[in-house]
């Protein structure tokens, strides 16, 4: 085997954290926005109310630009595990490989079939039926969490597994270990609560934004109380849930948690908790640090004396980068609780009655649309950077897992990658940007109105619209 | 001799033939994108597809992650040695993939995503038949890994398989089309299929001639009992399935000429598996050498048998969902 290079080893982590960050944006939206058109069209089919299935249509098609570029950025996904992770794929693959292929089996094609009849499917096929491919969908999206992130578990906590003479992980226990393993039911609750709360802060500062700009229809009320609703149930989850996955973390990771809490030296009797300070890995300590005694301790072990352990305790080749990990944990758990201000701010607008008149309660929902987005990715950096330098923890170094491509063409494709995703996906937000800055209103049409429709000709009933339009080319701009 | 590992070679070979068939008319008709006229044309065209194409595409996925899963030493051998062309089919089909929404999005840069549709399918299948090509004609293996250059893929053989493909999605789009839609649009796909049809037969003419020469074990495979079997009587049935399939182009029924276009590819595919067996990596890695252990193979052996016939069902509902011409009155 050719030996690979620093600077290929380094171009191959930068293009896989790149792409996977650039893929996860368009999951954490997908999976939410799925289940919220779920919960839409059976309030719609329940009520009969039209402003529902207005909102449906109107979400459907922000929906499908978002989940076209999920799909396209995973394919890449898939496939740069070979690419650029060959040897991981060799030796990780008889244990990882039927997580991911059940991925496809179970959620991929689920998602993909039904979402043609989600898209187009509302005239020629009954309501029960549509309601059905929706669901599906949205059932799609959250199978292929459990399983990508079953994968992604088992790397931070191996279990079950043996080595062959190959030198490859295979299988020993049963598959049920390996599949739950043990930072897994964490990992998945904690993603897809932040998927949930990720398109309620952007419902709710779309809906913000048309209630500040004076256009106070039903569906633009709706859609805010909605929002408000979630991000005040669901962002108190999602600390708690948050707060168990940190202490999963130590039990398992303990040196990823020092490296969050930016703790360098060892707390005998009680370590304190650093809020802010800026750390510096040559020097092993945080400059400036602002703290507050035992508390650290208090929160991870639930007592103010109990002894920490630091980064002095793990040699100095296994320790992850604290200066990354510090401060993308901070912006992920600073972010949550700005979260939980707009839920508590929500519900005492709720109580006063004025939800939808309180501009300030709006400014600030607005000001938090795309905050989830920043806290995902945080949420990410914390995970793999501290898990570094490992690739599956404590038995395979990332450096010793990457593909024999030299440097050169790493870096070629690292650069197509970076021009044509901030490309493609820049427009495609754009896109998503304008339908957003329209607000919904009474008889939005399908997404693409052109598809699949006999142009000129009225289509088959048209469901609860009022008449079909038959605008072919020009779907949305006529508005 | 019908062990897992021989059904997973099946299971796989299956993901990658339905991938070529289904993705191979949506890869098809955004190849001769720009040969129809702006407007009704084209959204009629793009709608004969919108509603399948991801369901296409995820047979890729399936093919992808079942080598990982199945037989991962082939995924870790096969994708570095494909660097190149597979990164540049990746991108091509993000520009595809996006352009079904984004056209709709933005009617005054609709030209510019038409031509990224166009584009992306183009590169995207010239990469696939190029990866074919480079596969066919061996890579180097060094203990568990590639031990070629990043350009090992390129040869005179491999461009050549990039052109047969793109001819032969084009021919699969074009009766696509013929049997979706009607009046100019079908009249257009026809004209196309037509020029098509014969710049296939030349380009999967000279592929199959020029491969037993590739390799020793190839020509053996060919040339001796059981292939000769297969060798003698695989020209009589292309040429049977060219002229029916030529023939069809003129006729009344729709449907033939993507069914006889199916046809040829089966065969070729045939080919393919007659001149690859055994191995999974032509001349270098033998299914057996790549396998994940059993226990990998069986475990998801049975979730692929109960998945697989429920993904068949719900997926030709969908397509029963959309059946019939598209953008004419009656269609539902
Ligand atoms: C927590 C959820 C989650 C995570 C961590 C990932 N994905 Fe993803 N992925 C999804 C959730 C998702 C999804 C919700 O299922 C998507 C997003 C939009 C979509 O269309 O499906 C998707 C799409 C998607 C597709 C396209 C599926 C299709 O053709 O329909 C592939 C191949 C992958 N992903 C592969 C990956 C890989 C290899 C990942 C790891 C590096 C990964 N995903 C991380
Ligand atoms: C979608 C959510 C994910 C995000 C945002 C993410 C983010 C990242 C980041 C930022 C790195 C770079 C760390 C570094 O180099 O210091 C990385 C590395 C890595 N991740 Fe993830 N990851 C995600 C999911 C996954 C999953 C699900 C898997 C496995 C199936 C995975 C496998 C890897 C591997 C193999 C590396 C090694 C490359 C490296 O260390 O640079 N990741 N990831
Ligand atoms: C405010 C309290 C929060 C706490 C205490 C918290 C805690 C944690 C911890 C400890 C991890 C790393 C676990 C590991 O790597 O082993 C993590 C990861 C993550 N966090 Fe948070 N989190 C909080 C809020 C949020 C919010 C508001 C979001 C998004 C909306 C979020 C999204 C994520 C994601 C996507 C990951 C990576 C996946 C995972 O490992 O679960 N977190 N969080």
């Amino acid at each position: 085997m050719t030996a690979v290079d620093d600077t290929a080893l380094l171009l191959a982590r930068i293009q896989f954290a790149f792409t996977v960050s650039f893929h996860f944006i368009f999951p954490s939206f997908s999976i939410g926005l799925a289940s919220y058109l779920a919960v839409l069209e059976g309030l719609w089919l329940k009520t009969g109310q039209d402003k529902y299935l207005n909102l449906f249509r109107y979400w459907l098609k922000i929906f499908a630009i978002a989940f076209a570029m999920g799909v396209v950025s995973g394919i890449v996904m898939s496939y740069q595990f070979g690419t650029n992770w060959s040897v991981f794929s060799d030796k990780a693959g008889p244990v990882i490989g039927p997580l991911m292929a059940y991925e496809v089996l179970t959620a991929f094609f689920l998602e993909a079939g039904f979402l043609g009849v989600m898209l187009f499917g509302m005239s020629r096929v009954g309501k029960g039926l549509h309601f059905t491919a929706t669901l599906m969908v949205a059932l799609g999206t959250f199978i292929s969490a459990f399983w990508i992130l079953s994968v992604n578990s088992w790397m931070q906590t191996p279990v079950g597994w043996a080595m062959n003479d190959a030198g490859q992980f295979v299988p020993a226990a049963g598959w049920w270990d390996i599949v739950f393993n043990p930072s897994f039911p964490y990992r998945l609750v904690h993603t897809v609560i932040a998927a949930y709360l990720t398109t309620a802060l952007v419902v709710g500062g779309v809906g913000a934004w048309h209630l500040l700009k004076g256009r106070k229809t039903d569906e633009t009320k709706t859609m805010f109380s909605m929002a408000m609703w979630m991000a005040a149930l669901v962002a108190p989850a999602q600390i708690l849930v948050g707060d168990l996955h940190g202490l999963n973390t130590l039990e398992h990771q303990p040196a990823k948690v020092m490296a969050m809490e930016g703790h360098f030296q060892s707390h005998p009797d009680g370590a304190p908790l650093i809020l802010f300070g800026l750390p510096d890995d040559e020097a092993e300590t945080v400059h400036a640090a602002v703290e507050i005694p035992k508390l650290s301790s208090l929160i991870l072990k639930h007592d103010p004396d109990a002894p920490l352990a630091g980064l002095d305790t793990v040699a100095k080749a296994d320790r992850p980068p604290v200066e990354i990990v510090f401060w993308s944990f901070r912006i992920m758990v600073g972010l949550g609780f700005l979260m939980l201000a707009l839920g508590l701010l929500s519900l005492v607008a709720r109580a006063a009655k004025k939800l939808h008149d309180w501009r300030l309660l709006h400014r600030f929902a607005l000001l938090m649309g795309p905050s989830g987005f920043i806290a995902v990715i945080a949420g990410w950096v914390t995970t793999e950077v501290g898990r570094q330098p490992w690739v599956i923890y404590n038995l395979l170094r990332t450096k010793d897992a990457v593909a024999p491509i030299d440097a050169p063409a790493v870096a070629t494709s690292l650069a197509a990658f970076v021009i044509v995703y901030f490309v493609v996906f820049g427009i495609g937000t754009l896109y998503i940007l304008k339908l957003m800055g329209h607000a919904p209103h009474p008889g939005e049409s399908a997404p693409a109105a052109a598809p699949i429709r006999s142009a000129g000709i009225t289509p088959s009933p048209a469901m609860g619209r009022g008449g079909a339009d038959p605008r072919p080319d020009t779907s949305e701009e006529a508005e | 001799m019908m062990d897992l590992t021989v059904i997973w070679a099946f299971v796989i070979a299956a993901a990658v033939a339905m991938y070529v068939l289904m993705d191979g008319f949506d890869l098809g008709i955004g190849i001769l994108f720009p040969g129809f006229t702006v407007g009704k044309e084209r959204d009629q065209a793009m709608n004969a597809i919108a509603p399948v194409w991801d369901g296409n595409e995820t047979w890729l996925v399936l093919g992808g992650g079942g080598l990982l899963a199945a037989f991962p030493l082939a995924y870790a051998i096969v994708l570095p040695a494909l660097y190149a062309p597979l990164i540049a089919m990746l991108l091509g089909l993000i520009f595809r993939g996006v352009a079904f929404e984004f056209r709709w999005r933005d009617p005054v840069h609709r030209r510019w995503w038409d031509a990224a549709f166009c584009l992306g399918s183009l590169v995207a299948t010239f990469a696939q038949g190029i990866t074919l090509g480079a596969l066919l004609q061996g890579i180097t293996v060094e203990g568990r890994a590639y031990a070629g250059g990043w350009w090992e893929w390129l040869s005179g053989f491999s461009l050549l398989t990039g052109a047969a493909l793109v001819a032969g999605y084009a021919l699969l789009g074009a009766t696509w089309l013929i049997w979706k839609t009607e009046g100019q649009l079908q009249a257009d796909a026809r004209r196309y299929a037509r020029i098509a049809f014969p710049a296939l037969l030349i380009a999967f003419g000279a592929v199959s001639l020029a491969t037993p020469f590739l390799e020793g074990k190839y020509y053996e495979r060919w040339f001796d009992v059981p292939g000769l079997f297969v060798t003698v009587p695989m020209p009589i049935l292309v040429l049977i399935a060219a002229y029916c399939g030529w023939r069809s182009l003129s006729g009344e029924r729709d449907h033939l000429p993507f069914l006889w276009t199916l046809a040829l590819f089966l065969l070729a595919m045939v080919g393919l598996g007659i001149s690859i067996w055994p191995d999974v990596i032509p001349g270098r890695v033998s299914i057996w050498d790549a396998a994940a252990p059993e226990k990998s193979q069986l475990f998801m052996l049975v979730g692929a048998a109960i998945l697989i016939p429920i993904i068949l069902i719900y997926t030709a509902w969908s397509y029963w969902v959309f059946r019939g011409k598209v953008g004419e009155e009656g269609y539902h």
